[in-house]
């Protein structure tokens, strides 16, 4: 009985310290805008999170994050949205600007949404499906196989630059080597 | 004797000595006429097939162009007056004319900026985008041409013909402070505005008052965001010129399809007049001469 009373008495005050979750209080939205010069993925969007490769380090960008400017060096773009789904891109380079008013604008050279980057993969996950139950192993190791050719031509590039690198003494030329070859890591890096 | 002889077989040649045209001259006309209508319908064709094109690819384009020019608004970035000194106008147009007055309206608006900056004291020099504005500027200009481009607008601009307008422009050793890319914004099928907008030098920008509040920038990445940044405006200004060039033409062609037209019908009038002209005429003289037996 008083374990009850006690309960009872204890309930309004719970009751006053539960309420409904306040909005964001104050922080301003992210207007989000991520385009290549071909395609654009994000126009003024309001996303959660955006982790973003940067010369300097990858980082993660919230609304009403410091601002800042940027350049990307080859590597993944992950979008988190409002729901909480993520999207991952592939960027080549480019740059990134965090303005005051916390709008920011994700502008890629070239970008790829990850998936596209080993279509061999997409293809043949397609042909997996269709292979009945008793073949699973056996499909499960296809897949694979596909995969791992994805990432092997993505090695080649790369073995083939570090090559070239060896070879050429010319400024010019080894820095396109080395592009080429920090390219080709991020790609192998984001298939794995 | 002499002289009366070759007075005679002088004819007058000034003042107009007209003769009744022949139907075969009408006809002749009237041919070359269709000719060119023929000709113009098809250019007006191919132009609206490239402007659906280009019209598409410049959506994108339009985003990433302001995306990469709302640094300079949202931190209202400005040269100091005393300090901008050295101007570089880059002008976009083509290589090809009967587009109206495409580069007729960038290359007026550059020699009123040339006018105006040179009146202030300050050095301008000028990039030229394509073959017409060159011959536009090079007569009464040409010791402000810095840069001149060429086989531009026969096919649509990509994001690697900016970068190597900007790398030229890096590497040509003219220290810049400020600049303006004037080119044509596209508005709708029949109607572009020549626009202007601003680029800055990498010191412009770092001395900027509002650039304290951007955190952890070094020397080497605002040099980088700087390059990528020209890149972005002279890739915007290419798309929305080569937009409006297209919808130009498109119009252009059409118009002159429908004086084509009218010139037809005019003619054709004409010559059905000179025909039956012709005809009485004919008449008249086997009657007469039937008359005279």
């Amino acid at each position: 009985m008083m374990a009850a009373r006690l309960l009872r008495r204890a309930l309004p005050v719970l009751r006053q310290t539960r309420c409904y979750a306040e909005a964001a209080s104050g922080a301003p939205q992210m207007s989000f805008t991520f385009a290549s010069p071909t395609q654009v993925y994000f126009k003024e969007a309001s996303v959660k999170q955006v982790d973003v490769p940067t010369l300097t380090g990858a980082f993660g960008i919230l609304p009403a994050h410091v601002p800042t400017l940027q350049v990307l060096r080859p590597g993944v773009v992950t979008v988190f949205n409002e729901d909480g789904s993520s999207a991952k891109y592939f960027v080549s380079s480019g740059s990134v600007t965090v303005n005051a008013d916390s709008s920011v604008q994700l502008l890629a050279e070239e970008a790829f949404p990850l998936d596209q980057l080993d279509i061999a993969f997409a293809t043949a996950s397609q042909e997996a499906r269709c292979y009945t139950v008793s073949s699973n192993g056996g499909s499960q190791l296809f897949v694979l196989k596909r995969l791992s050719k994805a990432v092997q031509a993505a090695r080649a590039n790369l073995e083939k630059a570090q090559a070239d690198l060896a070879g050429t003494t010319d400024e010019a030329a080894r820095a396109e080597v080395q592009i080429s070859i920090e390219a080709n890591e991020a790609i192998v890096k984001a298939l794995e | 004797m002499f002289a009366r002889n070759s007075a005679l077989v002088f004819s007058p040649q000034w003042g107009q000595v007209r003769n009744m045209a022949t139907l075969k001259d009408i006809t002749i006309r009237l041919k070359s006429i269709k000719n060119i209508q023929k000709i113009t319908k098809s250019m007006k064709m191919v132009a609206a097939a490239k402007y659906a094109r280009a019209e598409r690819q410049l959506k994108p384009a339009r985003v990433y162009g302001t995306g990469a020019l709302a640094l300079y608004e949202k931190a209202d970035i400005k040269a100091t007056e005393e300090k901008a000194a050295k101007h570089v106008i880059i002008g976009v147009t083509s290589d090809r004319g009967l587009c109206g007055a495409i580069h007729s309206g960038v290359a007026k608006t550059i020699k009123s900026e040339i006018a105006n900056l040179t009146g202030a004291g300050k050095e301008v020099m000028v990039i030229n985008v394509g073959d017409k504005l060159k011959a536009l500027l090079h007569r009464t200009h040409g010791k402000h041409i810095m840069l001149n481009c060429k086989d531009v607008g026969r096919k649509p601009p990509t994001f690697g013909d900016a970068s190597v307008i900007a790398a030229e422009l890096l590497n040509s050793g003219y220290e810049f402070d400020q600049g303006s890319v004037i080119f044509n914004r596209f508005r709708s099928v029949i109607s572009y505005k020549t626009d202007q907008k601003p680029i800055y030098s990498i010191d412009t920008v770092a001395n900027s008052e509002n650039m304290g509040i951007y955190d952890d920038i070094d020397a080497d990445v605002l040099r980088n965001y700087q390059e990528f940044s020209l890149v972005n405006i002279i890739y915007l200004a290419l798309r929305e010129s080569s937009t409006s060039e297209q919808s130009a033409r498109m119009t252009a062609m059409d118009s002159a399809s429908n004086n084509a037209s009218e010139m037809i019908d005019k003619l054709t009038l004409t010559f059905n007049r000179t025909r039956q002209a012709v005809i009485t005429k004919e008449l008249i003289e086997i009657i007469s001469g039937a008359a005279a037996l």
